[in-house]
């Protein structure tokens, strides 16, 4: 008779001292772990119930301003520091590590309304002008008023100035990549883009309604978002303005400012509507709001360098810090901590199509005015589609064609 | 030495042609493999012959008086390719690996951590679903892979009994398999002689530590088994129908006279729940919380026992159920009825899912197998029947002489049916036609609780004189995984494991026949709510959009005519003439045919004349 009974040595189970950790053994038997599926959904809902919890993304506020913060300017190379204006003309330079003001300016008699941090990060410009931008690598900047100008750093007068039938501007752009290349917004309800190198400007295209500030994508530096005044932002693509390729939906008032993460996967939007919300780059809705009770129109966004943190700027003379991912945890984390945070991230993306995680993830508290707004919003949208089908209805086949909304919304295309 | 290394080196000893190397190295595969020249074989028997007198270290010189002599770009190649080469050979004490690259995982582990068949992909314009099918289904393979690998590094093995020739394994007694295995094995062979209250029914708890019985009589007693340490004893005053353990070896439910309690590890009473009345038997599920009992009223009742609500309460209208076991995989409970059927039953439903006629006869007792994928019932027909579950089809049949009262399945698919006062366990019941038990054992009374033990080679016996620990070898799974049930966790590790258990509580919701049907697609939904969006749009978003040619004045090749041409037939012209030309190949191929019928028919015909035929 040969027999071998299961003994098991407790040595090689329990941990000797106290000193040590516990040991694990595992093994990682499919029967032996029955309803994989159903266990994980169950922590999926319970991580992203926790991140709803957790999410706290109001870090500060930093006051000193005596009017509406107007423009705001990241530096170049120091991640903490900011730099605002103020509508009395009033620059001042934050270290946000320390939450407070280092230095304050008188810059101008009105309204300081562009302000931009030269590419070495040892000088900033401010203007009165609507717009201001400086080029990525060379001394050059451009301002927006009546026109566009560029000018050199060394000169008094602009080297060259664009004008296209229009007369004013609102802002200013210079892409980050083809560094020659400009978009601006115009007050003709255009978007214009230019080469410095030539003497007239590339294209523009014109839409319904104004747009306010164009942002480039840093990235993929060919697409540009453009907040507007149709409570929309438009992504295109520089090379067909003839449709846009996202309309972004989500904000009940106009537009105020863009700003793209330096990843080039979001953008964070300001509006009149007194919130910020964050926009996935190839998204038509947005994945966050923010909104405090305090807060007034916004007017100025920007999103930090390191990408971790949105600055905002209001009617009512704050700058806030934010956190780009609301239930994030900042400061160092735990290896243990990080694992746990990617699994239940992995976990979240792996079940996100599930009603009951997709209701929970996608809840937002939203003012009341603003809910009321979008309900609105909403029953006007709705009254409208079904008029049109109501009229293609009743009218020959083909006569009232479907414009899809990325088609509604642009006029023409003037090269 | 391999060969591959010999022609290694015949590659640096003659460094004369930078040719040879192309034509001998072959980490590019056998396809590529330039056909050999004579020159070459010679070499090779050449080489041989040194490998044989010299060593390795000898030939350096050589190769490096050859190098030499060659221009740097040849030389720069061969630089290369030699340490291609050494990568996956040569160690940095110069000697060859004889087993090169990852070690190979057998067919079998890969088969066992294999979760689900490769998707079929979708077509190449949905680019991105591709991209993100390609790479999910990556990472599953390379989770399978190493799932399977660490799955050779497990360190206890099963156990087994084996006769010597003519021996019989059932016929080996208790006795002597304790005497033969060792001392901490042996003592888990054991009697306890309560003959006052019996008979008893047992339950294990889910590490396999702790052990509780209940007599008949009212006797309740807790055991941590293995130390043989009484945690607890009482009597109920009142008769026993089942006990059972909770989620941890803390609290255990009694089934009572009348009602269903609850007491705790040290006797204390937490519970009497008195919606749960007359409950003959109980099944705990682990991972929902759930306690599910069994009424002598005919209801099935569902206990959350991490809130102490009633989940539900379902009136199966079969009368009294005292057969019931669980199915470890989804969950559902399996019930036997005295008019031979079998039913599953899920919370969610008021009517049972599926109802099986087993048995000619009562239904005396039903186990479902730790994969869910057979159930063993045994009848008053004496009869004891395998079913696939999956399919729900009668496997085996097999007839006892005494009929089984009691089942009990192992971790490892040992089967234990009493008949009697005889416990008999069997293997492989599904698969092979079995003649003779694995083991059997004579007990003091008749049995009439049992229960192997998990992660141990022991099968406990409640019977009418008491308790009978068995040990049968094979039957525990020998490798526990730690996070799901430690047979040595510290009291500080159980609360850790409670705490993780309890945030990952199954929902009732989610008991269902297949327990992977939360990850399927949901199409139905989809289809209805694309419905309702194409009834508020007017039209259907993701209808293919109709080919608009762009207007183009110039040129063969406008998106117009491109499609045109697509549409059009390819060489029509030339269709026809294949056509007609494959027309009249067939119907000359006919004609000879026909002739050549004819001709052997004649033939065939043999007349007087054809003995004259040369």
């Amino acid at each position: 008779m040969k027999v071998k009974v299961l003994s098991r040595n407790p040595d090689d189970y329990i941990r000797e001292t106290k000193l040590d950790i516990q040991r694990v053994p595992r093994n990682y038997d499919p029967t032996l772990h029955p309803f994989e599926v159903a266990r994980e959904y169950t922590r999926a809902l319970n991580a992203t119930k926790l991140e709803r919890v957790f999410a706290k993304p109001f870090l500060a506020s930093l006051d000193g301003h005596r009017d509406g913060v107007n423009c705001l300017a990241k530096h170049t190379t120091s991640l903490s520091t900011l730099l605002s204006g103020s509508c009395d003309g009033e620059v001042k330079v934050w270290n946000l590590s320390k939450r407070e003001c280092v230095r304050t300016l008188q810059a101008h008699e009105g309204f300081v309304r562009g302000m931009v941090v030269r590419f070495c990060g040892t000088s900033f410009f401010t203007t009165v002008f609507t717009g201001l931008d400086h080029h990525q690598k060379e001394g050059v900047f451009a301002t927006c008023g009546q026109q566009v100008d560029i000018w050199d750093e060394q000169r008094s007068s602009p080297i060259r100035s664009f004008t296209w039938g229009v007369d004013s501007f609102s802002s200013v752009s210079f892409n980050p990549v083809e560094t020659e290349l400009l978009g601006s917004c115009a007050s003709d309800r255009s978007i214009v883009l230019y080469d410095m190198r030539e003497s007239a400007p590339l294209k523009k295209v014109i839409m319904t309604m104004r747009s306010n500030t164009l942002c480039w994508n840093p990235m993929e530096a060919y697409y540009f978002t453009c907040a507007n005044e149709d409570y929309n932002l438009y992504t295109y693509d520089m090379r067909y303005l003839e449709k846009p390729l996202v309309v972004h939906m989500d904000h009940v008032s106009a537009v105020l400012d863009v700003d793209y993460s330096p990843t080039g996967q979001e953008f964070v939007s300001a509006s009149f509507d007194k919130t910020i919300r964050i926009f996935p780059k190839d998204a038509g809705h947005s994945r966050e709001v923010y909104h405090t009770k305090r807060m007034q129109h916004v007017i100025c966004i920007k999103w930090s360098a390191d990408s971790k943190y949105i600055l905002s700027g209001s009617d009512e003379m704050n700058i806030r810090l934010w956190k780009a991912n609301a239930a994030e945890k900042l400061g160092v984390l735990a290896p243990r901590e990080r694992e746990a945070a990617n699994y239940s991230q992995k976990l979240k993306e792996k079940f996100q199509n599930h009603p009951q995680i997709r209701r929970i993830a996608r809840h937002r508290h939203l003012p009341k005015s603003i809910y009321h707004q979008t309900k609105e919003l909403r029953v006007m949208k709705d009254a409208r589609r079904r008029k049109e089908m109501n009229v293609r209805k009743h009218s020959k086949p083909g006569a009232v064609p479907v414009v899809s909304e990325k088609e509604k919304h642009v006029v023409t295309v003037v090269k | 030495m391999s060969s591959r290394h010999k022609h290694h080196q015949t590659y640096t000893t003659k460094m004369a042609s930078p040719d040879e190397s192309t034509v001998n190295v072959s980490h590019v595969g056998r396809k590529k493999k330039a056909p050999s020249r004579y020159w070459q074989e010679l070499q090779q028997e050449k080489d041989e012959a040194k490998d044989a007198g010299a060593g390795e270290g000898n030939k350096e010189p050589t190769t490096e008086e050859a190098e030499e002599s060659k221009t740097p770009k040849q030389k720069k190649r061969k630089f290369k390719e030699k340490q291609d080469q050494n990568q996956d050979k040569k160690c940095i004490s110069g000697k060859s690996d004889p087993f090169p690259g990852k070690a190979r995982i057998p067919e079998d582990r890969l088969q066992k951590f294999k979760r689900k068949e490769k998707i079929k992909k979708p077509p190449h314009q949905h680019y991105k679903l591709r991209t993100m099918i390609a790479r999910s289904e990556e990472a599953s393979e390379m989770a399978q892979k190493q799932a399977a690998r660490f799955d050779l590094l497990l360190p206890e093995e099963a156990g087994f009994l084996e006769g010597d020739e003519g021996e019989d394994t059932c016929l080996v007694s208790q006795e002597d398999i304790a005497n033969a295995v060792d001392i901490t094995s042996g003592a888990k062979h054991f009697n306890l002689k309560l003959s006052q209250f019996g008979p008893y029914r047992i339950d294990y708890s889910k590490t396999g530590r702790h052990l509780v019985i209940g007599g008949r009589k009212g006797h309740v007693a807790c055991i941590d088994w293995q130390s043989k340490h009484l945690m607890c004893e009482i009597n109920v005053m009142e008769s026993v129908n089942d006990v059972k353990w909770l989620h941890s070896e803390s609290m255990y439910a009694v089934a009572q006279k009348k009602w269903l309690y609850v007491y705790d590890s040290n006797g204390i009473e937490l519970h009497c729940i008195r919606k749960f009345n007359d409950v003959l038997r109980m099944q705990f599920l682990p991972y929902h919380f759930l306690l599910a009992t069994a009424s002598a009223t005919s209801f099935l009742q569902y206990l959350d026992v991490s809130v102490g609500k009633e989940v539900v309460a379902i009136n199966t209208k079969t009368g009294r159920l005292d057969v019931m076991c669980q199915n470890p995989q989804n969950a559902i409970i399996h019930l036997g009825h005295p008019n031979g059927t079998v039913t599953l039953w899920s919370p969610n439903q008021k009517e049972a899912l599926v109802k099986m006629l087993c048995h000619q006869g009562a239904v005396r007792s039903v186990a479902v197998e730790k994969n869910g994928t057979y159930m063993v019932t045994s009848g008053m027909d004496k009869k004891l029947k395998v079913y696939d579950i999956r399919a729900f089809k009668p496997l085996k049949s097999y007839f006892l002489p005494a009929g089984a009262s009691c089942l009990s399945l192992s971790q490892r698919g040992l089967l234990s049916a009493a008949t009697g006062d005889i416990v008999q366990v069997y293997r492989d019941v599904w698969s092979t036609p079995v003649t003779k038990p694995y083991m059997a054992h004579r007990v003091r009374g008749t049995v009439w609780g049992l229960h192997f033990c998990p992660f141990e080679d022991v099968l406990g016996v409640g019977h009418q004189d008491g308790f009978t620990s068995m040990l049968v070898p094979g039957a525990g799974e020998p490798n526990f995984d730690a996070l799901d049930a430690n047979p040595f966790r510290s009291a500080k590790q159980r609360q850790e494991w409670e705490v993780k258990a309890l945030l990952e509580k199954i929902q009732p919701e989610l008991i269902s026949l297949d327990p992977t049907e939360l990850g399927h697609v949901d199409r139905a939904t989809f289809e209805q709510k694309h419905e309702d969006r194409v009834k508020a749009l007017g039209f259907d978003p993701l209808a293919k959009v109709k080919f608009i040619p762009k207007f183009k004045k110039k040129g063969r090749s406008s998106a117009g005519r491109v499609e045109k041409r697509k549409k059009q037939v390819a060489h029509e012209d030339q269709r026809d003439i294949i056509r007609k030309a494959m027309e009249d190949k067939r119907k000359t191929e006919e004609e000879r045919k026909n002739k050549e019928q004819k001709k052997t028919l004649l033939s065939s015909q043999k007349s007087a004349l054809d003995r004259f035929k040369k």
